[in-house]
């Protein structure tokens, strides 16, 4: 909620702004303290003011308060902080929007991200001892505002500084749709040269608690220290402070809304685990580093729709979009099912031209249309079988593949073959 | 000369609810749970500040485990999980304490997030809230100021401290406390005694605040005129208070003595440098040395120009070492050693004279040791130094925590302004005309109020009843009153038999209000007699099952045909006198019957037998 128009108009007459001090007698009572930025459930009639002792209270103001402005705030000028060199490897930085590290001001509660590479370094002193750092921002965007043209934009950048010369490239980036992001750049990628590494953090970096230095850290070190070479996803690997997971980018998915260990290599080993006080350990063949240079293949056909099944689905209310699209992931029931009245509409849409990609909403397993009529009945319709792919992952795959290729042999082979360790041909017992 | 002291002080209860911040019960367990472990760093601020209490803390880069036993911590206790909307029922013991003080609640709440980096809190800051404001408690017709009343979430438990670890146990994060703060109004450690006292029993009014040791903590802001504001953090008893005041100030006098003293002989602060003595010390006999050396670790000596005779004076009013010790032992050392304090410790004149020899030190000048892990024994050593140079000044400003022989010892510095930002997990929260007006008309009774209808109630003299209400015994007292009879026996046995118990060195602790219950429900069934309730409690202490207790005080119950038999054979035995006083020899008879059968049969009960037995005989 906004300020009222009476507030508004106030606040406007006083020319006050965030920070001043302000003055509000209410009665008998008055209050003295720096203006705040109105809270979004805040009552539209109250002023919210940091008081001298630290603590913000809500004051409630009418006709009848008596408001004065006493003090203009000071505004301290943040110098910016020259680059330091160490003469290491060099680790390029690509924002996206997550504040991986920040400063939080105190005088109106406001974080602000750390936006140059200096900045970066002071807030995060021990990855100087690792790198060399370049950090720039190319977006500051939340991760469920993410579009394909982002990830075409992080592709192509990220191939310009590894063919650069970089060693490598962190891209700090929210945690919601982490998972498609690095699937979508491990396709643009291909076989790269040098590791691209997306870093996340589930507890913002203006908390001591935060996760986000030890990831950033970490990433850093996994880059500068080994030689795979590969889109990698890297959080904690547990809830404590004591490693990180280096995911495979295209079998990745996030597992908990909040948890620091929310992100899971699913059906297949984690890559890597980075200790925080020791070693790096590999636990899965991994992509090797080169010296050769990278072409980002960033065409996608955006014309695709992730569904998933669920009992009752309607084929009439879904007809248009499995008709329209030029390709339709579905996440199905089990070994990956749909009910008989959609495996119907799929068929015709099939026959329309569109390509489906049948995965399972199990996540965890691989889907087989081998075992029940169901599945065989969408096999000879043309369901193409995602193997053990995560839907998601699916979805960004047929994008990519459809902008490859039109011929419908090919997107079926395309879809079918493992292209950067999306499919597993075997899982093991002890997932 | 105490009118002389300044003293505030901040109160911490916690409150009768769920967590604050999510639906876990508020119990402190045995049990260990689950373990995780994090590191905290302290966040900047935009200039790059970081606060110097969070930077101490963050220097010792200490590991902090995580105890999380099942049923009292969550994800939200583990910091792995947003926090839910703030209790309800927490808010509103708040502000109906605030209500009972006098004070303002604020037009809309705001949590705020504090930061903290010793590991009590898994997320490195605790939430808190201004509620109020403005209020003030008459003590003795004085108005001792009370400008805040803040909601905030009480830290993780220090289960233990090890080398570069801290244990914490999750089943008290996140208990919800309220926090009332005076102004700094007080000029007398009973004065401190006597408020604090009056403040816990008007929290204690709502019935809704955790009773028992631990869930009641004060801190302590004392200076005295020349002095400064030290913070004592924690005290967990109540009538402790007036003893750490007491201390504290003269702790403060004794700093300002070894000022004078200092600048009477114009000490100078000393060089930080240190000289390494290892080679020296090789055969040395004291324990702590030659155990260090063993480890590979370093016996570093500094020169103390000046300092002699202050470190520790003949009469111990001046203990400057002490002081030092504190600050080095805050860099992992158990201690160092100082001149004013040897020979001793096995260092013997021998080395002292080869310390001085080496530091080249006249009579005026004092020296400090410290043997240990190189790194510990060079940060312990230079802290050490700095404490002495801070004597020039007078007293530092410091946060202490309390011992419990009613000294303190320091913990670190006084933290800065209070470095606090929006949680902006948590919604603000308005504080409405219609919530208010249910709290007015749901105040609890004061504490006065309630002596009153006590004593009216319960036949028992308002003197009783005003202390059973400051002692906070007010509740199960009525809970056992069900008689006028039985009330002036709870009385008694809540405010003279147990402190007596007490104060003949018996520790009372185990004698709970359940304990309390049982004992008067078993008075109430006639199981055994009043007489027997001192019995029952010591055995109770000694170890026993209160049930075992009242049984075993059950069976020496005697029944009415002994008792009659016991009073007749004493009535024949004191025939004459009987005969000579009539009724009259009831009284008088009573004691030497009640020696015999203390414990086994109500008093009254005796009397009437007594007086029925004389009429028979006198026919």
């Amino acid at each position: 909620m906004s300020y009222s128009p009476f507030i508004s108009e106030l606040i406007k007459k006083l020319d006050a702004k965030e920070g001043d001090t302000l003055s509000i007698k209410n009665g008998e009572r008055e209050y003295v303290g720096t203006l705040m930025p109105h809270h979004e459930f805040s009552l539209d009639d109250i002023i919210i003011l940091k008081l001298p002792n630290g603590y913000n209270i809500g004051i409630k103001v009418s006709e009848s308060s008596s408001v004065k402005l006493v003090s203009r705030g000071i505004i301290k000028e943040k110098q910016p902080r020259p680059e330091q060199h160490s003469g290491g490897k060099t680790v390029s930085v690509l924002g996206t929007g997550g504040t991986i590290a920040s400063y939080v001001d105190y005088r109106t509660g406001a974080v602000h991200p750390a936006l140059s590479a200096g900045d970066l370094v002071a807030a995060v002193p021990e990855i100087k001892d690792i790198c060399d750092v370049k950090a720039e921002v190319l977006f500051s965007i939340f991760s469920e505002n993410m579009k394909v043209e982002n990830w075409q934009t992080i592709a192509q950048e990220a191939a310009d500084r590894i063919n650069a010369g970089v060693e490598g490239c962190i891209i700090p980036h929210g945690t919601d749709t982490l998972g498609y992001t690095s699937a979508a750049l491990a396709f643009m990628l291909g076989d790269l040269p040098k590791p691209v590494v997306l870093v996340g953090a589930q507890r913002s970096s203006d908390r001591p608690s935060s996760d986000a230095y030890t990831n950033l850290v970490s990433a850093a070190r996994f880059i500068v220290n080994t030689d795979a070479s590969e889109v990698f996803a890297l959080m904690h690997a547990s809830s404590s402070d004591s490693s990180a997971a280096v995911h495979r980018g295209t079998k990745v998915r996030k597992m908990h809304t909040s948890r620091r260990d929310a992100f899971k290599s699913i059906n297949s080993p984690v890559v890597a685990t980075v200790d925080f006080e020791g070693g790096i350990t590999f636990h899965a063949e991994y992509h090797k580093k080169s010296g050769g240079k990278l072409r980002a293949q960033t065409e996608m056909e955006t014309n695709v729709a992730l569904l998933q099944y669920f009992p009752g689905m309607s084929p009439s209310v879904f007809s248009k979009i499995l008709h329209e699209s030029a390709g339709v992931v579905i996440s199905g029931t089990g070994l990956g099912h749909v009910s008989a009245d959609m495996a119907q509409e799929i068929k015709s849409a099939i026959g329309g031209g569109t390509s489906v990609v049948m995965t399972s909403q199990c996540l965890y397993g691989c889907t087989n249309l081998n075992v029940y009529n169901t599945g065989r009945d969408l096999l000879s319709a043309g369901v193409i079988p995602g193997e053990d792919m995560l839907p998601e992952t699916a979805y960004v795959k047929l994008m990519w593949v459809l902008a490859q290729t039109s011929d419908k042999d090919k997107v079926f082979e395309m879809m079918r073959s493992n292209l950067h360790g999306e499919i597993s041909s075997r899982r093991e017992i002890n997932e | 000369m105490s009118d002389e002291i300044v003293c505030g002080i901040e109160i911490h209860q916690q409150l009768d609810t769920k967590k604050l911040f999510c639906d876990c019960s508020t119990a402190l367990v045995d049990e260990e749970g689950q373990k995780f472990f994090r590191r905290l760093r302290p966040t900047q601020s935009e200039l790059g500040e970081i606060d110097r209490a969070a930077l101490m803390q963050a220097e010792k880069k200490l590991r902090f485990i995580y105890q999380a036993p099942e049923e009292v911590s969550c994800l939200v206790d583990a910091d792995e999980e947003p926090p839910h909307s703030a209790n309800n029922d927490a808010l509103n013991i708040v502000l109906t304490v605030a209500a009972l003080l006098n004070a303002q609640p604020v037009d809309e709440v705001h949590f705020m997030r504090k930061i903290v980096v010793d590991g009590s809190n898994t997320s490195g800051f605790q939430r808190t809230a201004m509620i109020a404001m403005d209020g003030h408690i008459e003590i003795n017709g004085k108005k001792i100021s009370i400008p805040t009343f803040c909601l905030e979430e009480d830290a993780a438990r220090k289960v233990e401290t090890k080398a570069g670890e801290i244990i914490y146990r999750l089943d008290r994060l996140g208990i919800p406390l309220i926090e009332i703060a005076t102004g700094p109004d007080m000029h007398s450690a009973e004065e401190v005694k006597e408020v604090a006292f009056a403040l816990g029993s008007i929290m204690r009014a709502t019935r809704r605040v955790k009773r028992g040791i631990g869930t009641i903590r004060e801190d302590l802001n004392i200076s005295i005129p020349g002095g400064a504001r030290v913070e004592i953090k924690g005290v967990q008893e109540l009538r402790m208070l007036p003893i750490y005041v007491q201390n504290e100030a003269n702790r403060q006098k004794s700093l300002l003595r070894i000022k004078e003293i200092l600048l009477e002989r114009g000490t100078k602060p000393a060089s930080e440098e240190y000289v390494d003595l290892t080679e020296d010390f090789k055969s040395c006999e004291s324990k702590i040395i030659s155990s260090a050396i063993k480890k590979k670790g370093k016996v570093f000596a500094v020169a103390l120009p000046g300092f002699a005779g202050v470190m520790k004076s003949a009469d111990s009013s001046l203990r400057l070492g002490s002081e030092m010790a504190g600050y080095a032992k805050t860099k992992g050392v158990a201690g160092i050693f100082h001149s004013d304090e040897l020979p001793n410790y096995g260092i013997t004149q021998e080395y002292i004279d080869l310390v001085r020899n080496k530091l080249n030190l006249s009579d005026d000048d004092a020296f400090a040791l410290c043997a240990d892990d190189e790194k510990k024994a060079s940060a312990a050593i230079v802290a050490a130094v700095k404490r002495a140079n801070m004597a020039l000044e007078g007293v530092p400003e410091e946060t202490r925590d309390p011992k419990p022989d009613g000294t303190s010892v320091y913990s670190r510095p006084l933290p800065g302004a209070a470095r606090m930002y929006p949680e902006t997990d948590v919604p603000p929260i308005a504080i409405g005309e219609q919530r208010m007006s249910e709290i007015f008309s749901n105040l609890p009774e004061l504490p006065k109020e309630k002596a009153e209808r006590i004593a009216a109630q319960y036949s028992i003299h308002i003197q009783q009843s005003t202390q059973l209400v400051r002692d906070g015994k007010d509740e199960v007292f009525e809970k056992v009153s069900v008689t006028s009879e039985i009330a002036s026996v709870a009385a008694r046995t809540l405010l003279s038999t147990l402190p007596e118990l007490e104060r003949d060195g018996n520790d009372i602790s185990c004698i709970t209000d359940d304990i309390i219950c049982t004992v008067f429900e078993g008075l109430s069934g006639s199981r055994f007699a009043k007489d027997a309730i001192p019995g029952i409690l010591k055995t109770v202490i000694a170890g026993k099952t209160i049930e075992c207790a009242v049984e075993e005080a059950g069976r020496s119950l005697m029944n009415e045909d002994d008792a009659a038999a016991i009073v007749s054979k004493l009535v024949q035995e004191r025939a004459d006198f009987v005969k000579s006083k009539g009724l009259g020899a009831v009284g008088p008879l009573m004691g030497p019957l009640m020696a015999e059968m203390r414990g086994k049969i109500d008093g009254k009960q005796a009397s009437e037998l007594l007086k029925k037995e004389i009429e028979k005989f006198l026919g």
